[in-house]
């Protein structure tokens, strides 16, 4: 029947969509980190949108394809929802797509950009813009969860390259993604890294983030500072307690927590618990030194 | 205005570039009358949540600026803090910031020349395509981009936010034979990227002249990457003399505006139009080249970099990176060879109040940070001004002056596709890293 097998095979791909909304995209980068899987990956599945490696989609180079045409088997959707038109957008992806995956802590969390939720948007606008009237966004950065259905979250800042893939060939064969939602402690164990909070009280926040990275901030000798988001309960009481004995100013161990998955639902009561500390009227903390190390 | 002679071509959705943009051209007659590139990534606000951190957190919070270049702002970042306290980081802990902003060069210059840009000339919708008829090429390409992530997993634990930076150095410095396996790959990668810099000098280039003034860092005896005094120069002025001035003074120079019409900043500097990245780095940089880097521009057409001779056609800066690929990889196998594991792997860096500054030579292009700290290191100000905001107006005027050319050629009949295809290919040249230009941008979209 067929003339064109090749063609044929192509057409018959599952096809993959990759989207971005407000992000740094270093989560659809690590898809192009693949290097020595990538043109391997495109010969399994077929990349139908993916702006920041293609502007094939479409007749006419995919220019009046911004939303995207469909369906695709599988959304990769990169960022966060700042503006009324990507919570609008978001919508249509959902539809087009059979299966959504977000991919990094952004999509997954809001991202960095949540920051905004804790604080007065308008002061932020006033801040960076001479003419803030100009701007429109909306107050809060939210994750794609909060606006539509998603299959699977894939958490990290950035996201890891073998986790990807994890995902991809886990939707290639139907099946569910092998992703551990265990801390990285883990990893540390696995990896063979001496746990740096026990051998030199370096504050860490490995017990109540998500693995993922390789534990990579302990093996350079470094704490995890949390960049993958909360594992699936996280002992927060005791986490706190922890990072206070290892040295952890009130202030720092809200900041720790306030930087990538700062509106994470799971780290959200820590900051709220460092928040009431410092409202709590302590006289003269102002011109201490923050920790004494 | 006839309606009849007007036309407007947009393109919604530029592809094969880092961030989301889009273009609005406006043509009247024969007439180029209107190019505006228009940027709608969202604002993420950076400067103003950066208010009220500490010292210590810039680097790791910038970096998420850009997914593409994060050692570029972990750099900048830690440069303006480590000047508002006084500190200096040099020898290896130096050499080895170098190293690492050395991976990513290589990475995100074999990204752009091979995925991004390099289907341009070859007529073909993406690299997945391209591979189809030269997968040797797109291969390679790969494995140049893979050296570069190489020496990033090294010395930064991974290529995208790399997390052993800090300010005053590394939280872990390698040992001299841990870096040895890097060297091999990076003979490899020199092979590879002299391939590359022959491959694209055989593309076919529109034939362009630009005219903008040129920025970059300036560092007398070697290429600059990661430190050097910011200089200006016009690409057909050579004066002895660029103009310098100190990179503190850097804003009193490059002044960036917010304009009602178009949704971002523009910038200019000392009033005029000016291009920062490749281009001007080369012109400002290149006899310092290293000589196998010399040698492979030589080759590939550019003239004599030692004589001082420039590149002033914007569609040949693919040739320019891939030469700066070059370089990159002499650079990082020079430093890997003089490597002596420090003796501490970061510099005290006690905060004081004070007001710090800080550029380096991010890929895309010169990148200036500013930071106030109170006297417990609390952020009170900050200011970033990224390469892709300063180049906007650049960009506008080669993509008017690539559409004109086109139809001086031939007249209003030219096709609307051609010219759509002409506008996204001199958007390329420059590489725009919007993420970074948008940190701050405005979104509101004008629409006529």
């Amino acid at each position: 029947m067929e003339t064109d097998r090749g063609t044929a095979d192509i057409q018959t791909l599952p096809t993959l969509a990759v989207w971005k909304f407000a992000s740094c995209d270093g989560c659809q980068l690590t898809l192009l980190d693949c290097e020595d899987e990538l043109l391997g990956l495109t010969e399994q599945v077929r990349i139908e949108h993916f702006l920041e490696m293609s502007g094939a989609e479409g007749p006419g180079g995919g220019r009046a394809e911004l939303a995207g045409r469909g369906p695709y088997d599988l959304s990769l959707v990169e960022g966060s929802i700042t503006t009324a038109e990507d919570a609008e957008r978001i919508q249509h992806i959902r539809r087009i797509s059979r299966r959504l995956v977000t991919i990094g802590a952004c999509a997954t969390a809001g991202g960095i950009q949540a920051l905004r939720n804790f604080g007065d948007v308008d002061e932020f606008r006033a801040a960076v813009y001479a003419r803030p009237d100009y701007i429109s966004t909306l107050e809060t950065s939210t994750p794609v969860s909060a606006h539509v259905p998603v299959d699977f979250e894939l958490r990290g800042c950035p996201i890891d390259r073998r986790q990807l893939l994890e995902v991809i060939t886990a939707h290639l064969a139907g099946r569910k993604p092998q992703i551990p939602g265990h801390s990285v402690c883990f990893e540390c164990k696995r990896r063979g890294t001496t746990c740096i909070t026990v051998a030199h009280g370096t504050p860490c926040l490995g017990p109540v983030t998500h693995a993922g990275c390789g534990a990579i901030c302990p093996a350079y000798g470094r704490g995890c500072y949390g960049c993958f988001g909360p594992t699936a309960r996280p002992n927060l009481r005791s986490m706190i307690a922890q990072l206070r004995r290892d040295g952890m100013s009130e202030t720092d161990i809200l900041r720790v927590f306030r930087t990538f998955n700062a509106a994470s639902p799971e780290y959200a009561p820590v900051a709220d618990l460092a928040a009431e500390e410092q409202d709590t009227p302590r006289a003269g903390t102002e011109n201490e030194p923050e920790r004494p190390v | 205005m006839s309606h009849r002679g007007t036309r407007v071509l947009r393109l919604d959705a530029l592809a094969r570039v880092e961030g989301e943009a889009a273009l609005h051209l406006r043509v009247q007659e024969d007439t180029v009358t209107e190019a505006r590139l228009r940027i709608y990534e969202p604002p993420r606000f950076f400067e103003a949540f950066l208010i009220g951190r500490a010292h210590t957190e810039p680097p790791d919070i910038t970096a998420r600026i850009c997914g593409i270049c994060p050692v570029a702002y972990q750099m900048s970042a830690c440069q303006a803090i480590e000047n508002a306290c006084g500190v200096t980081v040099d020898g290896p802990l130096a050499e080895l910031r170098r190293l690492l902003y050395c991976g990513e060069w290589i990475e995100s210059h074999a990204l752009h020349i091979h995925l991004l840009h390099a289907p341009d000339f070859l007529g073909r919708a993406d690299a997945v395509e391209l591979a189809r008829d030269q997968r040797a090429a797109v291969e390679r390409g790969l494995r140049i981009k893979q050296t570069g992530n190489a020496i990033l997993e090294q010395l930064g634990g991974r290529p995208i936010h790399p997390v052993n930076v800090r300010v005053g150095g590394f939280y872990r410095t390698p040992a001299r034979e841990e870096l040895r396996p890097l060297a091999e790959r990076l003979r490899q990668a020199r092979d590879d990227a002299l391939e590359t810099v022959r491959w694209v000098a055989a593309f076919d280039f529109p034939d362009a002249t630009s005219d903008h003034d040129l920025l970059a860092l300036c560092d007398p005896g070697r290429y600059a990457i990661d430190s050097g005094t910011p200089t200006a120069t016009a690409p057909h002025d050579r004066t002895p003399t660029p103009r310098e001035f100190a990179v503190p003074d850097l804003e009193q120079h490059v002044h960036e505006e917010q304009v009602p019409h178009s949704t971002a900043l523009t910038a200019a500097l000392d009033g005029r139009r000016y291009l920062t990245g490749p281009l001007a780095r080369y012109a400002i940089n290149g006899r310092w080249l290293h000589p196998v880097a010399a040698e492979a521009a030589r080759d590939a057409g550019l003239g004599d970099p030692l004589a001082g001779d420039v590149c002033d056609n914007p569609f040949r800066s693919i040739v320019v990176r891939a030469v700066e690929v070059v370089q990159a990889v002499e650079e990082a196998l020079r430093i890997i060879r003089e490597y002596e594991q420090p003796p501490r792997p970061a510099l005290d860096v006690l905060p004081r109040k004070a007001v710090g500054t800080g550029a380096t030579e991010a890929p895309r292009g010169l990148l200036y940070h500013r930071y106030a700290l109170a006297e417990d290191g609390t952020l009170t100000a900050a200011r970033i001004i990224p390469p892709t905001a300063q180049n906007q107006t650049a960009i506008e005027a080669d993509v008017r002056r690539a559409v004109q050319a086109c139809l001086n050629r031939l007249g209003p009949a030219a096709d609307d596709e051609e010219l759509t295809r002409l506008c996204e290919r001199a958007i390329r040249n420059h590489d725009p890293c919007i993420s970074c230009a948008a940190h701050f941008l405005d979104l509101t979209v004008e629409r006529t």
